[in-house]
């Protein structure tokens, strides 16, 4: 309890620390495959993110509304039914209270949720944020180098986080980690890479929602059109022709 | 049920006549449905319909929604996005449902400045104008613990701060916070009690749409021009009004579908423009976001409700002579209801003779300023309390105090109101030239 109030304190107060030092926020805005109203998601692009959110985020980060079986959805990173079972039980346990123990992760369960760190959530942090993937993304590009040290913690200098100063030591860095199919593996590469993954897991259903959102404006403007005629036909013989 | 005379339904069949001698529901439903309506309508009597059909989504929605929610604070994150991700078609369910909120309050916005401009609260439309503004209240009511539902960090800190004001009430007020709550603080009790009245509000709502309807149904609509239909016979009233279907079924159906082929896009392309990010992080009653901010409907009047703070000579002044019994806070509690009061008074407030805007020269001005006034506020509601912007805020309460309490009564022994045209027929004629069967005269004249 007392960690909790520490840490709540910690994430109240940094804010208007930063509003005090008057920092200024940058957030670069990139171009993901997924902006504007006919955007999609890129499968491998997720894929690589999601194996960036299980080699390094997930140490700390956790992502508990997200079920595990969503990653074999359409519209999502498209695994195979068979590589979500492999990919489950490889890297999450999960508690089992009949037998008292824990035991690996299948399709139904979600991904674990995290909190040893005090790491927040990030199942919705692409929703969460000002900014969305694009604040992510720049996070995770945005640290400078600095340190220093207050209250016993240590605090990362980073140009996107409100305030200046992260408790996040910066995750990642150039070829830090492996693509299978050889992918770009610098930082600013990677960082979009799971941006995208975490939009994803934010809002799994954008592809299917884009798509009725298209065919509900397509029919509703036939049929706007359709009364249009209509209404023009009811009132022809009511109005008279001054204006023709 | 019509104060006008128009032709009523006769049953022809005999199962038609035995029905209507018990329950003369279809000749109900034929008489709501052929009412003459005054044929000068504007465009800016489309929005009754659209928010008719806003009640209709929210309600549907809604009680599916309720289907798949689970009003305990430990579950109701999650249960929303149990229907974000489980339940089919759930994303769309829940989109529809929060950005309908916000169409229906765009409408009721349009629809209460479309009947100020126009006179339309005035006499003998009083009681549909007072109606309108319960309505109007209980949207709000619903709105407010309907972004409570969702326990996101808004959702817990607005609940704590609009709670709050009731606890600025004198002597009862702390009490009164307490019952309402459930408890000390917000919590579950909370969240129980704002699902239950949310999902009881809209049913309330729907029972005074049908008293507002009947009563202006009974005095007839208003129209652009104000003048009242002439009601001597049958053909008379012809003369000034055309049933209401199809002619405005169709025409308010048109301007409905092109509302909602921008309604559908914001829902399919930008479902959380409206929204605020950090109702996407649990309620967490440890951590205060850095900017507590109410919906944007709200804004207007939660700009109203912080204008008045301890440094306002009006403030200090009330709090003085009530021996502080009316502190600050609870003189901006009674300046954003009385904001919405004085707006229900308008119909014993205007003087003016003159029902439509279109025939008061000054008044124009004034109205233009208070749609001024009311965008301003909006504006303010969402910045933070800090200079400039107090003072534009007081500024702006002022201004919309002014213009219900001291304009509108002044202007109309002021104004000298234009002619209005003698009857809605000859209004129509002036836009439209006369119909076919006069066509032989227009053109003559011409």
């Amino acid at each position: 309890m007392l960690k909790k109030l520490v840490i709540g304190a910690a994430l109240a107060l940094t804010p208007v620390a930063a509003l005090a030092a008057g920092a200024e926020q940058h957030i670069e805005t990139y171009d993901f495959s997924f902006n504007g109203a006919f955007g999609t998601y890129d499968q491998n692009q997720l894929q690589r993110g999601l194996q960036i959110y299980t080699e390094v985020c997930s140490s700390c980060h956790g992502l508990k509304f997200v079920p595990l079986r969503t990653l074999s959805d359409a519209g999502g990173p498209g695994l195979s039914p068979e590589q979500v079972v492999a990919y489950a039980a490889e890297n999450f346990t999960v508690y089992d209270a009949e037998l008292d123990e824990d035991v690996a992760a299948k399709p139904v369960d979600h991904f674990p949720a995290n909190t040893d760190a005090g790491a927040p959530d990030l199942s919705l942090m692409a929703k969460a944020r000002k900014g969305g993937p694009d604040y992510i993304a720049s996070l995770l590009n945005g640290y400078t180098g600095e340190e220093k040290e207050e209250a016993g913690s240590t605090y990362y200098e980073n140009t996107a986080f409100p305030g200046g100063w992260i408790s996040m030591a910066p995750p990642l860095e150039d070829d830090y980690l492996e693509f299978a199919d050889g992918h770009d593996t610098s930082l600013h590469s990677m960082s979009q890479d799971v941006a995208a993954y975490l939009m994803w897991s934010a809002e799994p259903k954008m592809m299917a929602r884009k798509q009725v959102g298209f065919v509900g404006v397509l029919m509703l403007t036939i049929l706007s059109v359709l009364l249009y005629l209509t209404n023009k036909r009811i009132w022809a013989p009511i109005k008279g022709r001054k204006n023709s | 049920m019509s104060g006008i005379p128009h032709d009523h339904y006769e049953p022809k069949t005999n199962g038609a006549k035995w029905l209507h001698s018990r329950l003369p529901i279809v000749g109900l439903l034929y008489d709501t449905i052929m009412i003459p309506t005054p044929k000068n309508l504007n465009w800016w009597w489309i929005w009754g319909i659209v928010l008719a059909f806003c009640l209709v989504l929210q309600i549907v929605t809604g009680i599916i929604l309720a289907m798949h929610y689970t009003p305990h604070v430990d579950l109701a994150f999650a249960s929303v996005e149990h229907i974000m991700r489980d339940v089919n078609g759930g994303y769309m369910l829940r989109y529809l449902h929060a950005n309908g909120a916000s169409l229906f309050f765009v409408a009721v916005y349009i629809h209460i400045f479309r009947g100020l401009f126009y006179g339309s609260y005035k006499a003998p439309r009083e009681i549909t104008w007072i109606i309108g503004m319960l309505i109007f209240l209980m949207m709000m009511g619903a709105g407010f613990m309907g972004y409570v539902l969702p326990w996101g960090q808004m959702s817990f800190w607005g609940a704590t701060v609009i709670t709050g004001l009731f606890g600025a009430i004198p002597f009862i007020g702390e009490a009164l916070q307490t019952w309402l709550l459930g408890g000390p603080s917000v919590g579950n009790a909370t969240l129980n009690r704002f699902f239950s009245l949310h999902y009881l509000l809209p049913f309330i709502i729907a029972a005074l749409v049908i008293v507002h309807i009947w009563a202006f149904h009974t005095t007839g609509n208003n129209n652009p021009t104000g003048v009242d239909v002439r009601k001597g016979s049958k053909e008379e009233v012809k003369k000034d009004t055309l049933p209401f279907w199809p002619y405005f079924v169709i025409k308010d159906f048109l301007g409905l579908a092109i509302v909602l082929v921008i309604f559908w896009a914001i829902v399919g392309f930008l479902p959380n423009m409206l929204g605020e990010p950090d109702n996407y992080i649990e309620a967490n009653p440890l951590v205060t976001p850095a900017h507590i901010v109410p919906e944007w409907y709200f804004l207007p009047f939660y700009a109203i409700l912080r204008a008045f703070t301890a440094e306002v000579w009006v403030v200090q002044f009330t709090s003085f002579i009530t021996g502080g019994i009316i502190d600050a806070k609870f003189f901006g509690v009674m300046a954003m209801f009385g904001a919405i009061a004085v707006m229900a008074l308008a119909p014993w407030l205007d003087t003016s003779r003159v029902r439509s805007g279109l025939y008061r020269p000054m008044f124009k001005w004034w109205f233009l300023l208070l749609v001024i006034d009311f965008f301003v506020l909006t504006w303010l509601g969402a910045k933070p309390a800090e200079e400039p912007y107090a003072s534009f805020a007081l500024i702006a309460s002022a201004y919309w105090f002014g213009y219900f309490l001291v304009i509108l009564p002044l202007l109309g022994v002021i104004e000298k109101p234009l002619a209005t045209p003698d009857t809605i027929e000859d209004d129509f004629n002036a836009h439209y030239g006369k119909s076919d069967d006069a066509s032989t005269d227009a053109k003559a004249a011409e």
